[in-house]
């Protein structure tokens, strides 16, 4: 279990350094979301909806798009000088691969939530401030479950042609319950209510995560392998 | 050390792998002499572990740890320098922390590239790359080496660098195997000498004292002329 961890932080920080040099991944992903935000912002009526019954599909819709750009990049570098089958090679578990690429996508994608959550609150003037531990809560555990299954489907098409298309057609049905579930707690803490009418909302969102990341690592190793 | 026995891989009606049998013991190098689509890449492959055959085994003494591995690309991050793939390589096959930076400044200079440590990959010519991406494959000193037409992309006097390197490599025990589809280069490292053709081995056996000029005609006459041959052997113990 300890090599599997050391490999998986090895691989890890390798991805967050390659991303720290070319700043591909999380440039465009935070490029994308502040111009999402603002057609968003531009292009709603705010005579007709309130703006805080919109904003919390408006903010969990930014941000699985986010994730998805983000999430295409992660196996998108091993296919640079085939890296993947060199990786294969090596005596490291197909668990420490996943895992690697499972903490450095959680990382960019978090990088991609911290810009996005204030540019958020500028556009839309919602008040995230007094519920903000609540909703970080909120944002981490479906971001979990998000590059959980992201980080499996990711591998999984990189061998295909069309990767990029074919990611978010994978995707975006298995955001469905974790998006459904963030959206409706995100509403009720904007709204000022009390935590525990999210209880349940934040449920099905670890039971998502503990599931996902459970399948993801298990099955894992057959989308890799030839 | 390495052994083989009975594979068959095909990729639907194509036979890449037909019954290839054998076995090198310590010291041996196996040359493998091939056209396109012969199924020598797919045998490394094999044997690599990337690829489960669809009949027979493949064994390497000491498992993916002990393989040192060079396919058709250069397996480094093009964004990272020379000197951060190598120390990041023997990180995942366990090299001491303390160990890797002098490992990779050992291995660097065997392959005459001490001084692209600190250039970028995507920076290096073909040739530089090629010695790296040997650099990458020798970090966890392996016992086995599989190389997939390690001389591409390299000069006259790299390659003759290279070729030095494998064969002081046999002369430490270490087995190696080696795929190439052009017969002037390779032959003289050799063993063991096999042709490919259509996924079987029409000629397998040990160099002996043959010159470099008669295994390239025989290779001409095997493959050329479709020769049939022993599917397999045993060489060297």
């Amino acid at each position: 279990m300890a090599d599997t961890l050391r490999h998986a932080w090895t691989i890890a920080r390798k991805d967050l350094l390659l991303e720290f040099r070319t700043r591909t991944a999380v440039l465009s992903a935070v490029v994308f979301t502040a111009l999402v935000l603002t057609v968003f912002n531009f292009g709603r009526d705010p005579t007709a909806v309130a703006t805080i019954d919109l904003a919390p599909s408006i903010l969990w819709v930014t941000f699985s798009f986010a994730a998805i750009l983000a999430l295409n990049r992660a196996f998108q570098l091993e296919l640079e000088n085939d890296a993947l089958e060199a990786l294969l090679v090596s005596p490291i578990s197909r668990t420490s691969l996943y895992l690697g690429k499972l903490v450095a996508n959680l990382m960019f994608v978090a990088v991609v939530e911290c810009v996005a959550l204030p540019l958020f609150v500028l556009f839309f003037d919602v008040p995230v401030w007094r519920a903000l531990a609540p909703l970080v809560a909120v944002i981490a555990l479906a971001t979990v479950g998000f590059v959980a299954v992201g980080t499996l489907f990711s591998a999984m098409v990189i061998r295909t042609r069309f990767a990029e298309l074919m990611l978010p057609v994978l995707l975006l049905p298995f955001f469905i319950p974790p998006l459904t579930g963030a959206v409706q707690a995100t509403a009720r803490l904007l709204d000022g209510r009390p935590l525990s009418e999210a209880a349940g909302w934040l449920r099905l969102l670890a039971g998502y995560d503990v599931a996902f990341l459970v399948l993801a690592t298990l099955l894992f190793p057959h989308t890799v392998d030839e | 050390m390495l052994r083989a026995d009975g594979l068959r891989h095909a990729f639907g009606h194509v036979i890449a792998l037909d019954d290839i049998s054998f076995s090198l013991a310590p010291g041996r190098t196996l040359v493998i002499f091939g056209p396109n689509g012969a199924g020598k890449t797919t045998l490394l492959k094999v044997l690599a572990g990337l690829i489960r055959p669809q009949a027979g085994r493949a064994a390497v003494a000491g498992g993916r740890r002990a393989i040192g591995w060079i396919g058709h690309q250069s397996h480094l991050y093009a964004h990272l320098t020379v000197a951060e793939n190598l120390v990041f390589w023997a990180a995942l096959y366990d090299v001491p922390a303390g160990r890797r930076r002098a490992r990779a400044a050992e291995v660097m200079r065997r392959l005459a590239i001490a001084d692209q440590a600190d250039r970028r990959v995507w920076a290096l010519s073909r040739g530089l790359a090629q010695r790296a991406a040997i650099a990458r494959a020798l970090m966890h000193d392996p016992q086995v080496l599989l190389l997939d037409e390690p001389f591409t992309g390299l000069d006259l006097a790299a390659a003759a660098e290279v070729r030095a390197l494998l064969t002081q490599l046999r002369g430490a025990g270490r087995v190696v195997v080696l795929a190439t589809h052009n017969v002037d280069e390779g032959a003289e490292l050799a063993t063991d000498v096999a042709f490919q053709r259509r996924g079987r081995f029409v000629h397998f056996a040990p160099r002996g004292a043959h010159e470099s000029a008669e295994i390239a005609e025989a290779y001409r006459r095997a493959v050329g002329a479709g020769a049939a041959g022993g599917a397999g052997g045993t060489t060297g113990g």
